[in-house]
């Protein structure tokens, strides 16, 4: 009858009493005879070496074993494993989080209970082996009692990714706010949390009545407003040029949709100091020319509003696509008949069905913009944001982690307040009009004077973006921009050079090493990334539980979260037993599945949803179970949001920046950390070059993967399943 | 043919489903012989589909026991469950030929391929879509769709079979040459069958009991013909048939008859174990004759039913070919009467006499 719950019983003692229960160095194989330090597993530690606390975790599983082998005591199992599982699971996490490297971890503890004689490093296979058995006991006698429709898989599922979110998305933001408080001395205090939020360099408003300054607040906000409104009207012109007029080029245009996704964000900062900084195309022409003199004025508001425009654009574009076609082209028809002219029509009715999709841009772009990190490292100079603010509070000689998490509160407040407007306010507000009938009438055309203005818009705007990126493709190969232009392989060679010594084949260049960790890296992401976000889309779109709403509203959350809040909150929070990732490869790849995860989960949503409900139902009538239907019936139809979902985290994985920035170590260095750093050293020729590179490694996989799997948009817009409905009729 | 059916009887004990504080089944108990088709029929959002689905284990019973076969089934996942349902989409899986869909069962329930194929292929065989099995659902029209739908449910011979409205994607004359097939295999199998409807006239058709559901209770169990006869409610009386319903007053019962005074019309109606008093009745559309007011002067007219005519004003005469659909104003307000004499309609507009046949007309409460 209950066959898993056996396995995962049978892992559960496996775990506790054969498995190094810690991890990191002086873990010892287990059936060894014992040795001081923290060794062995937490049945051999507890009864040897001191470590009593370990002692109690075999009590749940005495009771699993008991009511698992005794026929007298079947009818009590599902209440018992859910009672085992959950004190388990208690008690391995609060022993964990009690108990650190020094004994106590908080010093009431052992204030109450007196000192104890040894710590304990942080979790190792055996913890987690244990905690995850517990966790399955647990949903297994949850599904006993009959919730969940008794299916075993779905509570499994759910316990699975509520644990996941719980550890690596609510436990490191937890810790950021405990950290924003830190008084310097391990306690925390109202005082020094209130202290840092309100600092004045935070909220001053002094750029208003003297020449100093705003506060780093303002400076992001302001940012931000002017990005969303640029990017907004941008997309907006490119999106109408696209669907509403006759241009010949829509696919050319289609090309600027991809090239975001296959960018690391800092790169059109770098083609920007190209044209523009001291020694850029356009400002040595201006000099000669026009005796303008060199100036560093890109640095700064000016710069970063530029660039982050250049590289937002395409997202609000692909947004405003949206919302352009979803405005049902029989609406307009209707007015016209009704003797509406043009103008009047979209006056009156094309553009109040789009005003909330262009809020939605605008909000889009807003959020972007605050938690962009590579644009203002590079171009910032003195216009400071809270993004970079964060990194310098870390990173810098300050080294000030509690004023960086409390710049992290307020970055993550602004965010999840605009998440939040567009949810409350937009989610309502929505006018998409898109019927699944095929003959829905034909896009009226624009009234003169919009077309002419969409197009004087967009057109030079996509003609200055595609100069930017030929401009990085080609800047690689000279000497030196702007001073010496002539050409050379010099940086490639300097990045990727290979050598014959005597073992054979030596990665002699300097970005081999950060290129194969990142590769790996994304490979290994890849597919957790889309299994974990796929699987919570299942269990949003296919299964009806108590909190649903709540729960996609929390996979949604650790999307809003910025990159630069995850990274230090996750320096914050595994650093130390008993979670301790920090310098490993495996903080790296989970970081990448938790940012990555949601556009998953929005693949997988708008798949699944196509899918028609009775199709699984009728699986599970004619006898399959979760897992079979799943298998035979929604993964196969699914498969084109799977391939999506696969490349989005993929090349996700291999161009962001903000986050592991703060993760990366000499022995994991990442791609885009290591082009930063060039950066940062003025190795503009090395930067740029491993740039291309890179994006011509992006544009490859993309165009392999397209082509294995047909015509297919990649990226934001999930790719859509051609026809799923089994109704052909 | 070697399906064969392992036909077991469905029981419901108390059984209610609630979201939140809206209960969608409320202590709902009957059961289903095994062998019969019985029909849930009522209105949309009445629970006849929660119903089904709580059978085939597609949803948790919050309260109450099922039973199906003898056996305790309440907290059986649908997987567990020998049930199969022919859906109202038909849900065949788009990506799988039509031998796999109808195979899929057997496959997964650890039949050997070949078996299931051959076993497949019998099924297809048994609903007359031999040598369509490489054909893609897409390829097939509604009506095999259908076939193919109940194929599937078939060949795993199942202790019940279910139908969700399986004929609401069909067009009109297809869908009664379909209930009469899903009937024919059903009685040459010996199924127990569930069949979820709202089309009265279809319920009428194909079953041995049905259940109307209303407001997520039983309003009435009952054979087609006594529920059709003897409704047990005004609802009942409305939704099956159609019934002008009009007030009367109860005087006196015995013999399994009982007598009401309506106006000045005396008519004779079975029993419906009322007290004395306030009733009303409903009146089949067809239980009310039209004569021409003119042609016998309104006097007691030729002895064809009950009682006395009434006078009436014909509001609206519809032409339907085999029979002719009138609009009545009448002292007892509006009447809907629907009569076979074609060749001599009354125009709209003109006066007539109305009496009511004793057929078709039941007391209920009011």
């Amino acid at each position: 009858m209950r066959p898993r719950s056996a396995v995962w019983l049978a892992l559960g003692w496996v775990g506790f009493a054969l498995l190094p229960w810690f991890a990191g160095s002086g873990t010892q194989p287990a059936l060894a005879p014992p040795a001081p330090g923290p060794a062995g597993s937490a049945l051999i530690d507890g009864l040897t070496s001191g470590r009593w606390w370990l002692l109690p975790v075999a009590l749940p599983l005495l009771l699993a074993l008991a009511v698992t082998a005794l026929p007298g005591l079947r009818a009590r199992q599902p209440a018992a494993l859910l009672a085992g599982g959950a004190f388990g699971l208690a008690w391995v996490a609060a022993q964990g989080f009690a108990i650190g490297l020094d004994g106590w971890a908080w010093g009431w503890l052992g204030a109450l209970f007196g000192p104890l004689p040894l710590g304990q490093g942080g979790f190792g296979a055996g913890a987690a082996l244990t905690a995850l058995s517990f966790l399955f006991l647990m949903t297994n006698g949850f599904a006993g009692l009959g919730f969940m429709k008794g299916d075993r898989f779905t509570a499994g599922a759910i316990g699975l990714v509520l644990a996941a979110i719980a550890a690596f998305v609510f436990l490191p933001v937890g810790y950021v706010l405990s950290g924003a408080g830190d008084t310097g001395t391990g306690g925390f205090s109202a005082g020094a949390l209130w202290a840092r939020l309100a600092a004045p360099d935070v909220w001053r408003l002094s750029c208003l009545t003297e020449a100093k300054s705003c506060g780093v607040v303002w400076n992001s906000v302001f940012l931000a407003v002017m990005t969303g409104i640029a990017t907004t009207l941008l997309g907006l012109a490119f999106a109408l040029v696209a669907v509403r007029t006759g241009f010949r080029a829509k696919k050319l245009l289609r090309v600027l949709t991809v090239l975001p996704i296959i960018t690391p964000p800092f790169v059109i900062s770098l083609a920007v100091i190209l044209l523009f900084g001291r020694n850029g195309t356009v400002t040595l022409a201006m000099a000669d020319w026009f005796g303008i003199p060199v100036s560093r004025w890109i640095y700064g508001l000016p710069g970063v509003l530029l660039t982050q425009t250049l590289a937002f654009t395409p997202i609000s574009f692909l947004v405003m696509i949206g919302v352009v076609q979803g405005i049902g082209p029989s609406l307009e028809e209707a007015a016209q008949t009704l003797r509406a002219s043009r103008w009047v029509t979209f006056r009156t009715v094309t553009w109040p069905l789009m005003r909330p999709g262009v809020a939605n841009a605008f909000l889009i772009s807003f959020i972007e913009s605050l938690a962009d990190f590579g644009n203002p490292l590079i171009l910032g100079g003195n216009y400071e944001v809270l993004s970079t603010k964060i990194y310098f509070a870390v990173v810098g000689a300050q080294n000030d982690p509690g004023r960086a998490a409390a710049l992290g509160i307020i970055l993550l407040c602004l965010c999840l307040g605009a998440f939040w407007v567009q949810r409350q306010w937009l989610g309502k507000k929505s006018y998409a009009t898109v019927g699944g009938k095929g003959d829905n009438g034909i896009p009226s055309q624009l009234p003169r004077g919009i077309k002419i203005a969409a197009y004087a818009t967009a057109l030079p705007w996509a003609a200055f973006t595609f100069v930017l990126y030929g401009l990085i493709l080609f800047g690689g190969f000279t000497e030196n921009w702007g001073r010496n232009n002539s050409l050379t392989l010099r940086h490639y060679l300097a990045a990727f050079d290979l050598s014959w010594g005597p073992n054979g084949l030596i990665w002699s260049g300097r970005a081999w090493g950060s290129l194969f960790t990142t590769i790996e890296v994304a490979a290994l992401s890849a597919p957790l990334t889309a299994a974990v976000g796929l699987l919570t889309a299942y269990l949003l779109v296919r299964q009806s539980f108590k909190g649903r709403g709540a729960f996609e509203f929390l996979t949604m959350l650790s999307f809003t979260i910025p990159g630069t809040v995850i990274g230090i909150s996750y320096i914050l929070a595994f650093n130390q037993p008993p979670i301790e990732l920090t310098g490993t490869v495996t903080i790296l790849i989970v970081c990448f599945v938790f940012r990555n995860m949601p556009v998953s989960i929005r693949a997988g949503v708008a798949a699944m949803s196509q899918i028609d409900r009775s199709l699984d139902e009728c699986s599970l009538t004619l006898g399959a179970g979760s897992v079979q239907t799943i298998r035979r019936v929604i993964l196969p139809l699914l498969r084109p949001a799977i391939v999506a979902s696969l490349v989005y985290s993929f090349v996700r994985a291999i161009t962001s920046i903000s986050a592991v920035i703060f993760l990366v170590s000499p022995k994991y260095e990442l791609a885009t950390a290591y082009i930063v750093g060039r950066v940062e050293q003025g190795d503009f020729g090395l930067a740029i070059a491993y740039s291309s590179a890179l994006i011509v490694l992006m544009s490859v996989v993309i165009a392999l993967i397209q082509f294995a799997v047909g015509e297919r948009r990649i990226g934001r817009r999930a790719a859509t399943p051609v026809t799923l409905q089994e109704k052909p009729v | 043919m070697s399906i064969a059916s392992k036909a077991a009887g469905v029981e419901f004990r108390n059984v209610s489903r609630r979201y939140g504080s809206t209960a969608a089944v409320d202590d709902v108990s009957f059961s289903i012989e095994a062998g019969t088709l019985v029909t849930l029929l009522g209105p949309s959002g009445c629970g006849k589909t929660t119903t089904l689905r709580m059978i085939a284990g597609l949803e948790m019973a919050s309260g109450g026991t099922i039973l199906i076969g003898g056996k305790d089934v309440t907290r059986l996942p649908a997987t567990d469950r020998n049930v199969t349902m022919v859906f109202q989409s038909y849900a065949l899986f788009p990506h799988m030929s039509v031998a796999d869909n109808v195979a899929y069962g057997l496959v997964v329930s650890g039949v050997r391929k070949r078996d299931a194929a051959a076993r497949a292929a019998e099924g297809l065989e048994l609903v007359g879509l031999g040598g369509y099995g490489q054909r893609l659902p897409s390829e097939l029209s509604g009506g095999q769709q259908q076939r193919v739908a109940v194929a599937r449910a078939l060949v795993l011979e199942p202790e019940v079979l279910l139908f969700d409205e399986p004929l609401s994607n069909l067009d009109a004359k297809l869908r009664r040459k379909m209930r009469d097939d899903i009937r024919e295999l059903q009685q040459k199998l010996g199924l127990t069958s569930v069949y979820v409807t709202h089309d009265q006239e279809e319920a009428l058709a194909v079953s041995d009991r049905i259940i109307v559901m209303n407001k997520s209770v039983i309003a009435q169990t009952g054979t087609p013909d006594e529920l059709y006869r003897r409704p047990n409610s005004r609802f009942v009386a409305d939704f099956i048939g159609g019934a002008n319903l009009i007030d009367g007053e109860l005087v006196a019962r015995g013999g399994g008859t009982a007598t009401v005074a309506l106006g000045r019309l005396t008519l004779s109606v079975p029993d419906p174990g009322l007290p004395a008093g306030g009733i009303l009745l409903a009146v089949r559309p067809n239980a009310i004759r039209l004569r021409p007011a003119g042609a016998d002067g309104g006097i007691n007219g030729g002895g064809d039913g009950s009682g006395d005519g009434i006078p009436v004003t014909v509001r609206k005469a519809t032409y339907l070919g085999s029979h002719m659909e009138y609009g009545l104003t009448s002292e007892f307000g509006d009447l809907f009467v629907v009569d076979p004499n074609v060749a001599n309609p009354v125009p709209a507009g003109a006066t007539a006499l109305a009496t009511f046949t004793g057929d078709g007309i039941a007391a209920v409460a009011r």
